[in-house]
């Protein structure tokens, strides 16, 4: 509660404000937030209820990168840098899609640590898909019908993404796992340049899921594969989380209303598979399955 | 010292002396040159501490000053036309975010079709944005203008963006003597950048906060309240320099043969060629004055007003459109003179670059102010077989 909380409006069990107390804990106050419109900037930042005890700036939703570029820029100029860490703190669709200023950032490769809060769609205005969406995902603009199984398309890969454009420190974590994201911002925090983490935040009205299941629905996500925690340091796969026994996706499916049209019919069976594949390809590419 | 040199190193140069903390654009013509003599600065140690950053686009030059001057850094871009126009989602949240960004606008048209050369659509589609518009006749005045532009958006009771604007080519890649500046007048002229509210882990502030609609209005109320005081922090600014400087450039507006009972009213380089085309029309007997409009955001009604109320025939020159209405210099006019008997005769010319030669706008007067010319389009005509 010392760095954010007091007077937020975020829905009970919202993964964003685990994830975020954890941020600001682990940098212990000492950052300047830059939050481009979304879930959180709504939540959080409404004249005269600001939940903020750090120094915070909300622009506009598709320039968060580049804002805190200034930010990190003006500081060095004015010799400031002491004060404390520039971070982002944007949505998936902040991020994925509009965030137009996230490749200058990475290019330049400014003293920033810009954290996806990835809740896999547009939550804040009543669940609209975005880049982040996962694969077969029911949202209000991919919706199921006659001829639609929902979203058609992967995530995109904006963990390549970051990596390619030669990220000094590129990161996965979740809010249900609140030690591994202290550790990787600190661990961000010592390193110099533009780094990138994404956080698996559930959303308990987006998902269609009570606010008691999120961290059991978010640890279903680590433990299927689906959402692969990982952690890149000059490019090099440093540490994955490893899983045990693998669940089916269907145990993760099934909690959440976003996935329930895929359980009704023969069509829906074929997208779950595909949901297993993803997972499986996870599963291989990062060496998550702990061998027995 | 007097130097001969072009209009965008004259920006370049005044730039550097007011010692900006982050400077960072995209390339575009023919703005180029103002960041492309900054960045040689830069490259040379000229600029102290100064951060100079190479944006990946309009867009994200103006998102970092945004970043930078909420920290408290003092700023500067350049851009024109389609960068400006890139631009205008921020800088319309940096001036409600009462950030004192200074932007070098050289007008350029908008595309379509595109065209690199010079009206002022660009900074007209900013009109509303909540940025100060100053528009200069000569490269002297624009390099005048620079230290007194932060001097007037820094000033706590303005707090908003200046956009200066000067034509594009026609002034910033013209040859001029140019008085260029001295460093100490300009440290004593314009002291360091010192905001109320930045952002710091010292004392955490919010910027940017939403608000729902019991509070919105107040912010808008404030941004007009605060345009309104420009008027005055300016017109002390514009008298502050003429004494420091022994330049007077006027106040926001100039008005020429206050006498007269005619006017011609423009902005920009034009003014220049007016001077002379006035002088002329004079000897042949007209009555014939010329008003420079500097100011254009905030907008002077009152000095308008003054020099124009009792004008019979008032010739406004536009080079930009209002599609559907008019010109948008006229149509501002028509605005600040309701109530006033004046014919008001608008003209738009010189779109997209096109010449306007002195024996063309001559005739345009004359026959105005003669009663054989009732404005509109003027001076297109040359490719009429192509377009029908």
């Amino acid at each position: 509660m010392r760095f954010f909380g007091r007077g937020h409006g975020a829905c009970q069990g919202c993964g964003l404000v685990i994830a975020v107390r954890n941020v600001l804990d682990a940098l212990e106050g000492k950052c300047f937030v830059v939050n481009p419109t979304g879930c959180l900037e709504i939540i959080s930042s409404q004249y005269g209820r600001n939940a903020w005890n750090v120094p915070y700036i909300h622009s506009l939703f598709d320039n968060a990168a580049a804002v805190a570029s200034g930010i990190a820029e003006a500081l060095k100029a004015l010799g400031r840098e002491d004060e404390g860490k520039v971070v982002v703190l944007a949505g998936d669709g902040a991020t994925a899609d509009i965030g137009l200023t996230l490749h200058g950032m990475f290019d330049r490769n400014h003293d920033v640590i810009y954290i996806c809060l990835d809740n896999e769609a547009y939550q804040n205005t009543g669940h609209q898909q975005s880049a982040l969406t996962p694969f077969g995902e029911a949202t209000t603009t991919t919706p199921a019908g006659k001829l639609s199984l929902g979203k058609m398309r992967k995530k995109k890969d904006m963990v390549a993404i970051a990596l390619a454009h030669g990220s000094p420190y590129v990161a996965t974590s979740s809010a249900v796992l609140p030690a591994d994201i202290r550790r990787k911002v600190k661990k961000a925090a010592s390193i110099e340049g533009a780094k990138y983490i994404q956080i698996h935040c559930p959303c308990v009205t987006g998902w269609g899921i009570d606010g008691k299941d999120v961290v059991r629905v978010g640890t279903l996500a680590i433990e299927t594969a689906l959402y692969p925690i990982v952690e890149f340091e000059r490019g090099k796969l440093v540490t994955v989380r490893k899983v045990k026994d693998r669940k089916p996706v269907e145990e993760y499916l099934k909690l959440q209303r976003r996935f329930r049209h895929l359980f009704t019919s023969p069509e829906g069976k074929k997208v779950i598979a595909e949901i297993q594949k993803i997972a499986d390809e996870n599963a291989k590419r990062y060496g998550i399955d702990l061998k027995k | 010292m007097k130097k001969v040199v072009r209009g965008f190193y004259s920006i370049a140069y005044a730039v550097k002396l007011c010692k900006p903390n982050v400077i960072c654009a995209y390339p575009i013509n023919p703005q180029t040159e103002i960041v492309e003599n900054l960045a040689e600065m830069y490259a040379n140690g000229e600029l102290g501490n100064c951060r100079y950053i190479t944006a990946e686009s309009e867009f994200a030059a103006a998102s970092i000053l945004v970043g930078a001057s909420a920290a408290g850094a003092r700023t500067f871009t350049a851009t024109c036309s389609q960068g400006l126009i890139l631009m205008s989602e921020v800088l319309y949240n940096a001036a409600g975010m009462r950030l004192p960004i200074v932007i070098a606008n050289p007008n350029r048209a908008l595309s379509a079709p595109l065209s690199i050369w010079n009206d002022l659509q660009d900074s007209m589609a900013l009109r509303d944005a909540g940025i100060i518009q100053v528009y200069v006749e000569s490269n002297q005045e624009a390099h005048d203008m620079i230290p007194q532009a932060y001097k007037i958006a820094e000033n706590k009771r303005v707090m908003l963006p200046f956009m200066l604007c000067l034509d594009g080519f026609k002034l910033t890649h013209a040859y001029e003597p140019i008085d260029l500046l001295d460093q100490e007048l300009v440290d004593n002229f314009l002291p360091p950048y010192t905001p109320q509210a930045y952002l710091t882990t010292k004392r955490p502030l919010a910027f940017g906060c939403y608000a729902p609609p019991h509070i919105y209005m107040e912010f808008r109320v404030a941004m007009q309240n605060a345009m309104e005081r420009a008027k005055d922090v300016m017109a002390g600014v514009f008298k502050e320099w003429a004494e420091v400087f022994g330049r007077d450039w006027g106040g926001h507006v100039e008005v020429v043969y206050p006498d007269a009972k005619n006017f011609v009213v423009a902005m920009g380089s034009l003014v220049g060629l007016l001077r002379k085309v006035v002088d002329e029309l004079r000897k042949e007997g007209l009555s014939l004055g010329l008003v420079k409009l500097r100011t254009f955001r905030p907008f002077p009604v009152e000095e308008l007003r003054k020099a124009l109320g009792n004008a019979e025939k008032i010739i406004v020159i536009d080079r930009s459109v209002s599609f559907g209405y008019e010109g948008n210099l006229s149509i501002e006019l028509k605005s600040a003179l309701y109530g006033f008997s004046a014919e008001i005769i608008p003209m738009i010319l010189g779109l997209g670059g096109r010449d306007v030669p002195k024996d063309f706008l001559e005739k345009l007067l004359r026959d105005a102010v003669l009663g054989r010319e009732k404005g509109g389009f003027k001076g297109y005509k040359e490719f009429e077989e192509v377009i029908p």
